[in-house]
């Protein structure tokens, strides 16, 4: 499957529709970008107007995963998708569920970043959590663009990304697992940045789902749950007869 | 002046909903004895794909013969209610078959081209009308064989035998035949079911196109066909039309146990 494939049937209402559907998805993918950027940014510079628009946005959000949901039953009910037409539809049914959530994590951070008070805890911890969130918007940005031009090579590099990200992870808990040792009323700040971070790595492991969803539609190979030299045989080696 | 502005303010009061170009009103047939229609009731959209679906023998090509009143060949026919053409009853007295048939054109499920040439096919019609204009039949002509996305594949052999083409080429010609005499409604009973996949997909792309210009009514024994081209889909059943929605709602959600049924391949 690649991209040019996309636009060659015979009909050209099938056409529009499986590119209305791909740009959809990446218009889906740039408003949970943005969702997920500002409640970053809102949770480090502790701007709660920006938390409250996080908030306010994952109404489009699930808005559009319920529109391209929609739109994915009528293809599946009218067209009967066969091969690569139908790990595309496939595909994006999951993309969008994983945006969806993304979305969700972000709202998650926002509301979390609207409770937070002000303490030397959380000004010490914000600048590690910034960076990790830069991190993983990365990790969004460029696993919708493997899916934006069905880039398998570049959705396993995405994949690789992840593992850095669970190791600031870890690294971040350390230090705010020390910081309430050491004064136990920092407790009820450092469960809130703890939920914050948590809510990163997992939006760093649904990118790396998309990741393995493009792989899947680029080389029909289900990657999920394999281990990575299999993966990387898929993706990099020779395409199976 | 008073009356034109009537109307007008009809059409936008509708404009949200689709215009209705064909309507039936407890239409009944019966073959002899056994009643093969009972009681129809629909309202087709005009510029649309209507398709109609059923098992063998629900009466849905019948139906469709009864929109350029083809029926009336069979001898021991009987037809009551009333089919609307924008309005006029198809089956008044003094209604003109061959100027109803004009404007309702109808391709069968085999292509049946004349042993003519393809161009003499496609001006068939206009000749009959008593058009002699070279020029006029050449323009014709060539706008219905565009029109049924077939002039680049004949336009340098225009003059020999339609029969020569393929069954998916022939079929075209059928259509650009019914076309060139542009009627108002396109009747097409089972059009690919002769065809191979691709020249189906082919008439498929074609029907898509065409229906921004025509009221098109499509019999079908091929459900996806139906799911494919048509925006909206009756289901017919032992003489009834058991419902009647957009495509979409048909095929994803009908309202009636039947019609899933039929859909889903569980009977039929």
């Amino acid at each position: 499957m690649d991209i040019e494939g996309i636009g060659h049937h015979i009909s050209r209402q099938y056409n529009e529709e499986l590119e209305e559907i791909r740009t959809k998805v990446m218009e889906m993918g740039g408003l949970v970008e943005q969702q997920l950027n500002n409640s970053v940014n809102a949770l480090v510079e502790n701007d709660k107007d920006l938390a409250d628009s996080v908030v306010m946005g994952d109404l489009k959000v699930n808005a559009l995963e319920v529109d391209i949901d929609e739109e994915c039953v009528q293809i599946l009910a009218r067209r009967q998708p066969a091969a690569g037409d139908l790990r595309l539809i496939m595909t994006v049914i999951k993309t969008i569920t994983d945006l969806e959530r993304i979305g969700d994590e972000a709202e998650r951070i926002s509301k979390m970043s609207l409770k937070l008070g002000q303490s030397d805890v959380v000004d010490s911890s914000l600048s590690a959590i910034g960076h990790m969130g830069h991190h993983v918007r990365h990790m969004v940005h460029d696993a919708l663009d493997a899916f934006a031009r069905m880039d398998a090579e570049a959705a396993l590099k995405v994949w690789h990304e992840d593992r850095k990200v669970d190791k600031e992870y870890e690294g971040i808990m350390r230090q705010l697992m020390t910081f309430m040792m050491e004064d136990p009323r920092s407790i009820p700040n450092v469960i809130d940045l703890l939920w914050s971070v948590r809510a990163l790595e997992r939006i760093g492991d649904r990118a790396t789902n998309i990741c393995e969803y493009v792989m899947y539609l680029v080389k029909g190979k289900d990657v999920r749950h394999t281990s990575v030299e299999k993966m990387e045989h898929y993706v990099l080696g020779s395409k199976p007869e | 002046m008073n009356e034109t502005n009537a109307i007008n303010t009809k059409i936008e009061e509708n404009s949200s909903a689709d215009d209705i170009c064909i309507q039936v009103n407890d239409l009944r047939l019966s073959y002899g004895e056994s009643e093969a229609l009972h009681g129809i009731n629909l309202e087709l959209p005009r510029h649309k794909v209507s398709a109609f679906i059923g098992p063998s023998g629900c009466g849905k090509s019948t139906l469709l013969r009864c929109f350029n009143r083809m029926n009336d060949l069979v001898d021991t026919v009987n037809i009551t209610g009333e089919i609307r053409i924008d309005g006029e009853d198809i089956y008044a007295p003094g209604v003109n078959v061959a100027d109803l048939r004009r404007r309702v054109g109808m391709v069968f499920q085999k292509p049946n081209p004349f042993p003519k040439s393809i161009y003499e096919n496609v001006a068939y019609g206009l000749r009959i009308q008593g058009v002699k204009s070279r020029r006029r039949l050449d323009e014709a002509v060539e706008k219905a064989l565009k029109g049924a996305a077939l002039w680049d594949e004949v336009k340098d052999r225009l003059h020999e035998s339609a029969m020569g083409l393929s069954g998916g080429q022939q079929q075209r010609v059928v259509i650009a035949r019914a076309i060139a005499i542009e009627p108002e409604v396109l009747l097409l009973d089972e059009p690919a079911s002769a065809l191979d996949p691709i020249s189906t997909l082919k008439i498929e792309e074609l029907i898509y196109e065409l229906k921004d210009d025509y009221t098109i009514l499509i019999v079908t024994h091929n459900m996806q066909q139906a799911a494919r081209v048509s925006d909206y889909t009756a289901f017919l059943y032992m003489g009834d039309v058991i419902e009647f929605d957009d495509t979409n709602t048909i095929f994803t959600n009908p309202a009636k146990k039947k019609t899933e049924d039929y859909i889903t391949g569980r009977y039929g």
